[in-house]
């Protein structure tokens, strides 16, 4: 999450739950919660009960909508438009909560002279590359007090990586992921003018950046009536002050976007002026869709970073430890003791072979050097070039936008394991999907060998899954699985085994890092099931001892202690498993610090130091909950301080102070360099320091702001498998978005394969409003099939005022399709996926896909079968100016008389 | 007289008319058939506490077990969370373990296969293990055009689903990179 962690430091919900009934106001936008974490939603029900103000901002009324006390149905897409319009609400009418911005936020610091903003490029900011399309970041650092560097350990090599970064190949790595627990490395704290009147200070910079977005702008572009406009910023900003909060919530509705990581960039600014981050019933409430989407971050199985939000080395950057951590050893916060937290990384996997001499083992870690994400790997894999592919309970075919072209990914393999509960459609693909209706898969022409590994469910293996609030709760084994299924943690760590037998005695240099890895987890059980216990243990890390750790702060850069991920450290501190702790809620205090265990350290609300006054008082009796206690000399209150226990509030950092040290008293945001939340973004965000109104890749509508219409460095990955609907073009008139039910999970695997679920939801509809049936014929009940340059999908349709068409100023009336994305061809309840018909456009910083809006033709009746269908399709295309789709056989060759121009293969 | 007023107040219309629940919701319902029943819950040999798999909110869950079959998945009203609730998914997450599509056993699909074919676990695993290790070996790099080290593999990738265990996506990037393998992703880019 870069748009949390670049903005605060960590990438994770700053706040819990429970903490919204404590609310004054809720804003749910870019979620449907009541959906989709229903359970979650009783605390809006508690918040509402107790007279907080409730809005919902979503194309679609939902069940959500229904609780709320005003819904806002603004135009798909147009998000960063109306917040902006509030950041400028709040700037114009001097709203925001001043003593706060002052002290915990960055809006005094003056920003570098050579920084252009996209007021003033018509849309882009200074350092544009249109060749590499990305930007060179250099021009938007601070003016820095002092010489940049000077605080690092080795300046040079500091800048040395600063220069590197601004090479394409890093950029689209996605450095800025790695800012989920420590925000993005800055050269020097910068210059301060804390009257805030300089022109080249954040906040100056800020309000001529948003002057334009006024409520007849927000019309314009969201089509939400500036009325209704005003309801919104009147409820915000008179719940946002010393003795009230307003709380966000988000969910994919704003990450799955062409500009997601900057949807959330502009509700952290808004929500940082209002003073609402820190602070019991603030904050922004980031829900994770699935249950360890979170884990799955801090612990990544994601190629551009390590546990904890450590980067994975780039071969351009990283050839030695002392390289890799140039860019922050020594320098203010926290990151300051990257080399302790890596140093522990190492000791963890290579144990006795991980010396000083030999740089702790760091050349053993693989090197990266540009894209790597999913859907690259997808392209790669039809052009032939990945060899074998593990899909571990992910159903890509059917989850993943364009799911023909995942499909011919999986048909050039030369070998494909799933584990699964379910047969599901991504190990069916060669004899069940559209394409083999196509004939554009054949079976018998197929060389993919795929293994079909049965997995355990949740109650038959042990572990721990992290929430939506960061924390972490265990999972005793109830029952052992059937047959030959097996945990995750089984099938690799036995395959890990079994490699490491094969290769005992290789003398082959490229051998050693599996050789020399700690791999002696002791097992339970027949089935020789490894122990979970052991594995969380490794992660919390021991100490010279030998013995668990309980606080990162122990880590040391010696090699002395270990720590397989520095954030969750803790989690085992004496020697405890405190993710199992289930002290139940009616016997301890509302935070219930004593279930499960939050990363970091158990602090459940982030940045807590920002819910005192810079002296340490309360803002308010009513808005207590971290506070100096000056008899004890310690911060005190209802959680643990985010914030170092005996840090007086007026401590200032003395000359030549490093890490942690070199924060102030007042720095409230302890991760970040500067030790202030980021209204301005001088790093860590590669599309911009500031979010701007851009069209998504697919809109009907012209950019009324920019003369850019999208997103300049939007990634893109063509093919004739994975054709763009062109911008404003008349063949694919309509607006769509895809959500969840209730009733189902993602991709299905888990939802459509159960009796009682299938039986709730039945089948595959999509919502259209009164005046879009009347306009293409549609008739409620029937099948309509809808139409993009990917393919053609069909679905029942369900006719509803719940989706509204908008109508623009200039009279343009923009329809919306709503499509939930929970089918395919298997299971009890089955239909057209979704899925198959948006396109794979992605976000610069996240390498996250545009699937919330994209754009379709609708017409009634059933679609073409067979070879038919690829006609149809074909035809749209050619009408609408987009190269062909056409593929040989599996994907792989194009056809190529008909490949026409734009095929790469 | 005595027995024909029991068989009449067994009859649960003539209760739902006649006594202090008349839409029959409460008390009237019940039958004698109703009385035997016993709840799986209170049946079952052992709880054990466990977690929803769905989404992120994580609500707490009661796991029933009998004669080492899960019978029954309840909230946990402990939870300071889901204070015993659980949504419909929730709710069926029995079935994931019950499903009876469900399958259990190793498939395989050769090459140009048009069927699946039945295979010993112990074998599949040899098998991948061996598939593994010429896939690491086709896609080696030592390093890149301009002699920097890489020291990887991109003949090997992998996508999780955000079920998996912190655990197990540890252990998984932990392997993968020791194998040199990077294309390692997880549904939580998706
Ligand atoms: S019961 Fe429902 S709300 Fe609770 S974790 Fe499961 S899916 Fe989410």
């Amino acid at each position: 999450m870069p748009g949390l962690g670049a903005s605060f430091g960590r990438g994770g919900a700053t706040n819990y739950l429970e903490d919204l009934a404590n609310s004054d106001c809720i804003v749910i936008e870019g979620s449907n919660m009541a959906e989709c974490h229903p359970v979650g939603f009783q605390w809006v029900g508690e918040a509402k009960a107790r007279g907080a103000k409730i809005i919902h901002i979503d194309p679609r009324f939902t069940r959500t909508s229904a609780i709320a006390d005003l819904h806002v149905p603004l135009r798909m897409g147009t998000d960063i438009a109306f917040l902006g319009g509030l950041i400028n609400h709040v700037l114009s009418n001097d709203l925001y909560f001043k003593e706060y911005v002052v002290a915990y936020t960055n809006a005094a610091a003056l920003v570098s002279e050579d920084f252009v903003d996209s007021e003033d490029l018509d849309g882009m900011f200074s350092g544009f590359d249109p060749e590499s399309r990305t930007y060179d970041d250099t021009s938007w650092q601070y003016q820095p007090e002092e010489p940049r560097h000077s605080g690092s350990d080795d300046p040079a090599e500091a800048a040395e990586l600063d220069r590197t970064g601004e090479d394409p190949s890093v950029k689209h790595a996605d450095r800025a992921q790695a800012s989920g627990s420590g925000g993005p490395p800055i050269p020097a704290k910068p210059q301060r003018d804390d009257t805030l009147q300089d022109p080249r200070t954040v906040f100056q910079i800020l309000k001529r950046h948003y002057a334009r977005y006024t409520p007849e702008m927000v019309a314009e572009v969201c089509g939400i009536e500036p009325e209704v406009f005003a309801q919104v910023a009147d409820w915000v900003t008179s719940n946002s002050n010393r003795e009230r909060t307003t709380a966000w919530v988000y969910s994919v509705g704003w990450t799955q976007h062409s500009v997601g990581a900057q949807y959330i960039r502009t509700c952290s600014i808004l929500q940082t002026l209002l003073g609402n981050i820190g602070r019991p019933g603030g904050g922004i409430m980031a829900l994770r869709g699935h249950a360890s989407i979170q884990g799955s971050t801090d612990i990544p199985t994601l190629f551009n970073i390590l546990p904890g939000y450590l980067p994975m080395p780039h071969a351009l950057q990283h050839s030695t430890l002392e390289e890799y951590v140039a860019d922050a050893a020594g320098k203010a916060g926290f990151w300051g003791n990257k080399r302790s937290y890596m140093v522990s990384l190492l000791k963890a996997w290579w144990g006795d072979s991980a010396t000083a001499e030999n740089d702790f083992a760091f050349d053993y870690l693989p090197k990266i050097n540009g894209d790597h994400s999913s859907y690259r790997t997808i392209a790669d894999m039809i052009e032939g070039k990945v060899s074998g592919y593990f899909l571990v309970g992910e159903n890509p075919t059917v989850g993943h936008p364009n799911g023909r072209m995942n499909r011919f990914g999986l048909a050039n393999l030369d070998w494909l394991v799933v584990r699964d509960l379910q047969m599901i459609e991504s190990a069916t693909f060669w004899k069940e999907s559209p394409e083999i209706e196509t004939g554009e898969l054949a079976p018998e022409t197929i060389a993919t060998e795929i293994f079909f590994m049965p997995a355990a469910t949740h109650v038959e293996k042990e572990g721990t899954f992290t929430q939506t609030q960061r924390m972490l709760q265990w999972r005793d084994k109830a029952v052992e699985p059937p047959n030959d299924a097996r945990s995750d943690l089984w099938f690799f760590y036995h395959l890990g085994r079994i490699l490491r037998e094969r290769l005992a005695g290789s003398d082959d240099p490229r051998d050693r890092p599996l050789l020399d890895l700690t791999w002696d987890y002791p097992t339970h059980g027949e089935t020789q099931d490894p122990s979970a216990d052991a594995v969380l243990r490794e992660i919390n890390g021991t100490g010279p001892d030998g013995r668990a750790l309980s606080t990162y702060m122990q880590m040391k850069d010696d090699g002395s202690t270990t720590g397989g991920c520095w954030i969750y450290c803790g989690v085992y501190a004496d020697e405890v498993n405190q993710a199992a702790r289930r002290k139940p809620a009616t016997e301890q205090g509302v935070v219930a610090s004593e279930w499960g265990w939050a990363w970091p350290l158990n602090r459940r609300m982030l940045y807590n130091r920002a819910s005192a006054d810079p002296d340490g008082k309360p803002w308010s009796e009513r808005k207590k909950y971290v506070y100096w206690d000056e008899a004890a000399g310690e911060w005190t209150g209802a959680d643990v301080p985010d914030f170092e226990k005996n840090k007086r509030p007026d401590y200032v950092p003395p000359d030549g102070a490093r890490a942690q040290d070199a924060l102030a008293g007042t720095d409230a945001f302890v991760m970040q360099g500067d030790g202030k939340a980021w209204l301005y973004a001088p790093a860590g965000v590669v599309d911009g320091p500031l979010p701007t109104h851009y069209e998504p890749v697919e809109s009907v509508v012209e950019n009324a702001l920019y003369k850019v219409q999208a997103n300049p460095t939007v990634e893109r990955i063509p093919g004739p498998w994975n054709r763009e609907n062109p911008s404003r073009s008349e063949v694919f008139p309509f607006q769509v978005t895809t959500y969840r039910l209730t009733e189902h999970h993602t991709a299905g695997g888990m939802s459509r394969t159960l009796p009682y679920l299938a039986e709730l939801q039945p089948e595959f509809f999509v919502e259209v409003s009164p005046e879009l049936a009347k306009l293409r014929g549609l008739t409620h009940g029937d099948y309509a099939t809808l139409v993009s340059a990917r393919t053609a999908i069909e679905a029942k349709v369900l006719v509803t005022e719940r989706v509204r068409p908008i109508r623009l100023r200039d009279g343009q009336v923009v329809h919306q399709i709503g499509m939930p994305y929970h089918w395919s061809y298997s299971g009890i309840s089955t239909g057209d996926s979704a899925n198959d018909l948006l396109g794979i456009s992605l976000d610069p910083n996240t390498h996250i896909q545009e699937d919330k809006v994209s754009t379709a033709d609708i017409v009634p009746g059933r679609r073409p079968r067979g070879p038919e269908l690829i006609d149809f399709v074909e035809e749209y295309r050619r009408r609408a100016g987009v190269a062909s789709g056409r593929v040989g056989l599996n994907g792989r060759d194009p056809v190529a008389a008909d490949a026409g121009e734009g095929s790469t293969l | 007289m005595t027995a024909v007023k029991t068989w009449l107040e067994s009859w649960p219309v003539y209760r739902q008319l006649t006594g202090s629940d008349p839409f029959g919701r409460g008390k009237a319902a019940r039958s004698m058939a109703t009385e035997a029943v016993v709840s799986r819950t209170a049946t079952a040999d052992r709880v054990v506490k466990s977690v929803c798999p769905f989404c992120a909110v994580g609500c707490a869950q009661n796991v029933y077990v009998k004669d080492e079959k899960v019978v029954q998945i309840e909230g946990d009203p402990d939870s300071p969370i889901s204070r015993g609730r659980l949504c419909p998914k929730g709710s069926a997450s029995k079935q994931l373990v019950t499903s009876p599509t469900r399958v259990t056993t190793v498939k395989y699909r050769r090459p140009y296969g048009t069927e699946w074919e039945d295979l010993e676990l112990d074998t599949a695993m040899e098998m991948i293990a061996d598939r593994v290790l010429e896939a690491r070996r086709k896609g080696w790099q030592d390093t890149d055009d301009e002699g920097r080290r890489l020291r990887r593999t991109m003949g090997i990738a992998s996508l999780g689903g955000a079920t998996l265990d912190n655990e197990e996506n540890y252990l998984m990037k932990k392997l993968y990179s020791a194998l040199g393998a990077i294309q390692i992703e997880n549904q939580a880019r998706i």
